[in-house]
């Protein structure tokens, strides 16, 4: 079974971002990058199911910048058998049609039977590039998956609201997009670190995939406005608690 | 500016959210029409026209069926933007529409001003204003951002629709929640650990402060989904909506599926380092510091 898990790096949503200069993206500089968190349920998910079955290759792809090739190499620590860098300094500025559009060209005739990925990214969120590939593809796909089950065919949980899931079953070809806590994805030992060094890692221009022009623009990118209502509370930590201690008692009747 | 709506059903019932659709189109003051697999037993109030297959026939999401009903309707009305709502329903369904039909598609829109979509970017804490380059356009919007002003009326007139009912997906049950054995609703107090109380040996820190006080221990969705806390404890789109007297957010950097599930609570203290996490937009107050050194003290000093 061929299994492709598409993957993005994104900076520590902890960061303090710094907008561009060309106001429509965040300053690149002063981030510490990882693998988007919703991707690492993707891989591990892969790699749960080639420690299931014999007979499971599986790739795992990014599209981004040289800086990327640290997220690849994380996956192939954690049990990727190759992976595959779809070299693009523009990246950041690519909409998801277009991004969708690289991924679908590189897997087109590579008969892939599950392509995982996240069900969006932490940072652009936009929750489209894993449905777009399916349509590009012309392959089924279940969105926001749960859980995940192969056996004799593939059988997940869809995650709706409210704490409703949907049992669904689906035969290969599938894009199956995941959603947090679907798995515990692994932390990479250091002799799989060791082993990822010899595994193969090539990289692709993406000027040699077919894309599409962007079908949008960003017109601006910022901080909103504070809505102001908190108040806050800085300083000496023993001294915050008694302010906070004397501030519920005069707002609220629990103390 | 024509707007074509997608309503959702599940189970039989029209969802409420249906009605942000609504409030969508009000907003924009755009000519609207609405499309539903769903039952004349429960049509949604307004006036114009409603696009209505039988969820009988077409049974729970399908989304071949779904995608072909809207780009039917699309063909006959064509409109310059279709809506979803952003849900689980909507994100799976308007990226296969705006595949379809070549059209750019914004997520999660949370405000339109100037023909620009406004939509959260990194967590929430930024926001990304989009314009759109393609003929049509497809959104999702984010379920309470454009809640309808007044109380929904009217009748729509109802033109039946219907679609291939086969899928290359088979919907087999719905799996309800675990019965929860704790019902957080009822608290007057919830202390809850977010991500940023950095590992499962330091809840017992935050649990101690929900005892001091009387009140539960919650749990954000990463602190659930890594075992920290039991999922049973979870607030949230996934989990329970809350509503006590005080909710004390401990490392919580307040996602909108967070906030959704608490931002109704009476009084919100948030303790965390970040400035610009998105639960400070949503607190009475914010503590700027370290929580595993300022919960400990703030305990002691409960007496």
């Amino acid at each position: 079974m061929k299994v492709l898990v598409c993957i993005k790096q994104v900076p520590d949503m902890e960061s303090k971002f710094k907008v561009n200069a060309q106001n429509n993206w965040f300053d690149e500089n002063d981030l510490a990058y990882r693998i988007n968190e919703y991707d690492e349920y993707a891989i591990e998910q892969a790699v749960q199911l080639k420690e299931q079955l014999s007979d499971v290759d599986v790739t795992v792809l990014c599209v981004g910048p040289t800086r990327v090739k640290e997220a690849l190499k994380k996956a192939l620590a954690m049990g990727c058998d190759r992976a595959v860098h779809i070299e693009d300094e523009e990246s950041y500025i690519k909409d998801s049609s277009q991004v969708a559009s690289l991924i679908a060209d590189f897997a087109k005739d590579k008969s892939y039977d599950i392509i995982f990925t996240g069900m969006q990214s932490q940072d652009r969120g936009s929750a489209q590039v894993g449905v777009i590939v399916s349509e590009l593809l012309n392959i089924a796909c279940v969105s926001t998956i749960a859980d995940f089950e192969y056996s004799d065919g593939i059988t997940v949980k869809r995650e709706l609201e409210g704490g409703l899931k949907s049992i669904i079953k689906v035969d290969t070809p599938v894009v199956l997009t995941c959603q947090l806590g679907l798995n515990t994805p692994r932390y990479p030992t250091l002799p799989n670190i060791m082993k990822a060094k010899k595994k193969e890692l090539i990289t692709i221009d993406s000027l040699e995939l077919s894309s599409i022009d962007s079908l949008n623009e960003t017109l601006n990118f910022y901080y909103p406005q504070k809505s102001g209502g908190s108040l806050i509370l800085e300083g000496d930590v023993p001294e915050l608690a008694d302010k906070l201690i004397a501030i519920l008692k005069e707002k609220t009747s629990v103390l | 500016m024509k707007i074509l709506l997608v309503g959702e059903y599940r189970e039989n019932k029209l969802l409420d959210v249906t009605y942000d659709l609504i409030g969508f189109a009000d907003k924009l003051e755009a000519d609207k029409v609405m499309l539903a697999v769903g039952y004349e037993e429960d049509i949604p109030k307004f006036d114009g026209k409603l696009y209505l297959a039988d969820a009988k026939a077409l049974g729970e999401y399908n989304p071949s069926a779904h995608k072909q009903l809207v780009l039917d309707v699309v063909e006959k009305e064509n409109p310059d933007l279709i809506v979803f709502i952003h849900s689980s329903f909507g994100w799976d369904l308007a990226p296969r529409v705006a595949t379809s039909l070549k059209a750019t598609q914004f997520t999660e829109v949370i405000d339109y001003k100037d023909n620009s979509f406004i939509v959260p970017s990194c967590n929430s804490k930024l926001r990304r204003d989009l314009k759109s380059k393609t003929s049509k356009t497809v959104i999702t919007i984010q379920a309470g951002a454009f809640t309808p002003l007044s109380e929904p009326q009217g009748m729509p007139s109802i033109e039946n629709i219907s679609a291939d009912a086969s899928s290359n997906v088979n919907f087999v049950a719905y799996e309800e929640a675990e019965a929860k054995g704790l019902d957080l609703t009822k608290a007057e107090i919830i202390v809850t650990a977010g991500r940023g109380v950095g590992k499962k040996d330091n809840i017992p820190i935050i649990q101690a402060l929900a005892d001091k006080l009387g009140g539960e221990l919650g749990a954000s969705r990463p602190v659930a989904d890594n075992a920290w806390v039991d999922q049973s404890h979870q607030v949230g789109t996934t989990g329970q909506t809350v509503s006590p007297k005080l909710y004390i957010a401990c490392g919580v950097s307040g996602a909108i599926q967070h906030l959704a599930g608490m931002k109704k609570s009476e009084f919100i203290v948030a303790v965390n380092t970040d400035k610009d996490a998105p639960i400070n937009e949503v607190a009475d107050i914010l503590v700027v510091a370290d929580v595993l050194q300022f919960v400990p003290a703030l305990t002691s000093k409960l007496s």
